[in-house]
């Protein structure tokens, strides 16, 4: 069972993530609702895309569908931020923002907020794992990530 | 090549901008730097105002040509023109839009201009306050429902996170990027127009700066400012009679590589600074190499943007970067590389890089505050690791 946390990693106040209104990531958003962590495939090649779009990017084929795979990356850049650039991060800094690859999803990137203590280092390359962390009163879910702790992945 | 370039047969002729000022301090609108940059601009070229009939910016500058047209008493207008996207990618695709367009015969005089006043509008550096944020948001794709909601909301984000992806392949260190910062310093306390001029930067202030965001200290991030600047842009046949020394124009590129735009961070080409299709189309249309450039305006938000840039226009080797990019590589007159002979957007004035152009005519003109001896070739790099698009541009004297 994935991990999963109602304790949010920054503070609320930050823009609200919505589903598009032409539907593209519904199924996205859906998903991650159920702690399962999901990317767009082509049904017709087999390419895996996210930021998800409307059409097949190889193919140009409008046959999609959500994969379900499994909450496992590995940490590709992050950031530790010092300066706040919103109201509602004027007491969270510092806080770190990662980019994670998915080697399981054709290697397509997500972003996300590394948990643990900001002043830790965070090897580039490092396996991650995804954590769920719901928001019930506005009824979203953001993936999150952390480090496995003990492994490392050769980069 | 072909006859289908623009080398050689365009040149910038007259440049001119506002006074720069601290964000909050421009004493007028920044309509009225529009004009005044556009104005100096053609007395520098020694045509009337009323000779242009083109113009040419970016970033959806916010003064509308109809408007500067109609205030500054224009009998015609045959152009305007607006890159699509890319917010300081834009500025030589401008000049390069402005130097189509005039070789085609659609305008004489076309004026590139750009004037950014953050202290009356919004500031680049801070976020909305919106209360949602769908799917790819408009404006940038950097900033979507993907990203947004985990604080990665402003340029030195998205910035700092491709560069410490490079920093981490390359083992580059901090000092390379403090060359950078501290030789725009450098050249800025030459430059009367700078708004750092007098604000000297030695590496003890540098390590000693708040951090924006790992690995950008305060003094590798651009300034936020008011001000304006603006460049005419004609035939080389029209350039010869006109006051100055003409900078013509050698090549001029601009665009973007395989699904360099992609939300979410996922650029194929990650730690990249976009030019690796865009560069090669700028040295085979001027027909040089990078070892017969003289002096280079690299675009600054952030230190990053030139550091990459320098690699990507092949100076030197990305495993190379911390030889290469020393204080005394970098500065004039007597680096390997003379970058940001002005100041740039990190210490003269961000107006949004297009102050950059005029100090690559300066630099052909022989006419910089930091001339670099004999200059006879001038590079403009316009946005790094701007996923919407980039450009540069080459001028010779």
């Amino acid at each position: 069972m994935a991990e999963s946390t109602t304790q949010s990693y920054l503070p609320p106040g930050l823009a609200m993530p919505v589903p598009s209104p032409d539907g593209v990531d519904q199924g996205f958003y859906d998903a991650l609702k159920r702690h399962e962590l999901t990317v767009q495939r082509c049904t017709k090649c087999g390419t895996f895309q996210f930021a998800p779009e409307l059409i097949c990017h190889k193919c140009q084929s409008t046959e999609l569908q959500w994969q379900k795979i499994p909450g496992r990356g590995r940490l590709y850049s992050w950031i530790r931020v010092w300066n706040p650039v919103h109201p509602a991060l004027k007491n969270a800094c510092p806080y770190i923002v990662a980019v994670i690859e998915l080697p399981q999803a054709g290697g397509v990137r997500m972003v996300g907020n590394l948990l643990g203590d900001p002043m830790q280092d965070f090897p580039f390359d490092s396996e991650v794992e995804a954590v769920f962390e719901d928001h019930p009163d506005k009824g979203f879910t953001l993936v999150q990530w952390k480090l496995i702790q003990g492994e490392r992945r050769k980069g | 090549m072909s006859e289908y370039t623009v080398k050689d047969k365009v040149a910038i002729v007259g440049i001119g901008e506002t006074k720069y000022y601290k964000r909050g301090q421009a004493p007028v609108p920044e309509f009225l730097l529009a004009c005044e940059a556009i104005t100096k601009a053609a007395q520098d070229a020694g045509i009337r105002v009323k000779d242009i009939d083109g113009f040419s910016s970016y970033s959806n500058d916010r003064n509308e040509a109809t408007r500067l047209a109609a205030a500054l008493d224009l009998p015609e207008v045959k152009l305007s023109m607006m890159v699509w996207g890319g917010g300081g990618g834009g500025v030589a695709a401008a000049v390069g839009n402005a130097a189509a367009a005039v070789a085609a015969g659609y305008a004489n005089y076309v004026v590139v201009f750009r004037a950014l006043a953050q202290g009356q509008y919004g500031r680049f550096g801070q976020s909305s306050p919106a209360a949602t944020i769908a799917g790819v948001a408009p404006g940038y794709s950097n900033f979507s429902a993907y990203s947004a909601p985990y604080g990665l909301l402003a340029p030195a984000h998205w910035i700092a996170l491709r560069t410490r992806r490079f920093m981490y392949e390359h083992k580059v260190k901090q000092d390379a990027l403090a060359a950078i910062a501290m030789a725009s310093y450098h050249h800025a306390q030459f430059n009367p127009r700078a708004v750092m001029y007098g604000r000297p930067l030695t590496r003890e202030a540098y390590d000693n700066s708040r951090w924006i965001v790992e690995p950008f200290h305060l003094f590798d991030c651009c300034m936020e400012n008011d001000g304006a600047a603006a460049v005419i842009v004609t035939t080389a046949e029209r350039a010869r009679d006109l006051k100055h020394k003409p900078a013509y124009v050698m090549a001029a590129a601009q665009g973007s590589g395989y699904r360099t735009d992609v939300a979410a961070e996922n650029s194929i080409d990650y730690p990249s600074a976009n030019y690796k299709t865009v560069a090669p189309r700028l040295y085979q249309m001027a027909g040089i190499t990078a070892k017969d450039v003289d002096v280079a305006q690299f675009y600054e938000h952030f230190s990053g943007g030139p550091l990459m840039s320098i690699v990507e226009h092949g100076f030197c080797h990305p495993d190379e970067v911390n030889e290469f990019c020393t204080f005394d590589n970098l500065i004039a007159p007597g680096g390997r590389l003379p970058i940001n002979t002005s100041g740039g957007n990190l210490a003269e004035c961000y107006v949004h890089g297009m102050e950059l152009v005029n100090e690559a005519v300066r630099q052909v003109r022989g006419e910089s505050t930091c001339q670099v001896p004999d200059a006879q070739i001038a590079l403009v790099v316009s946005g790094p690791l701007v996923p919407r698009g980039v450009s540069n541009l080459l001028v010779h004297g």
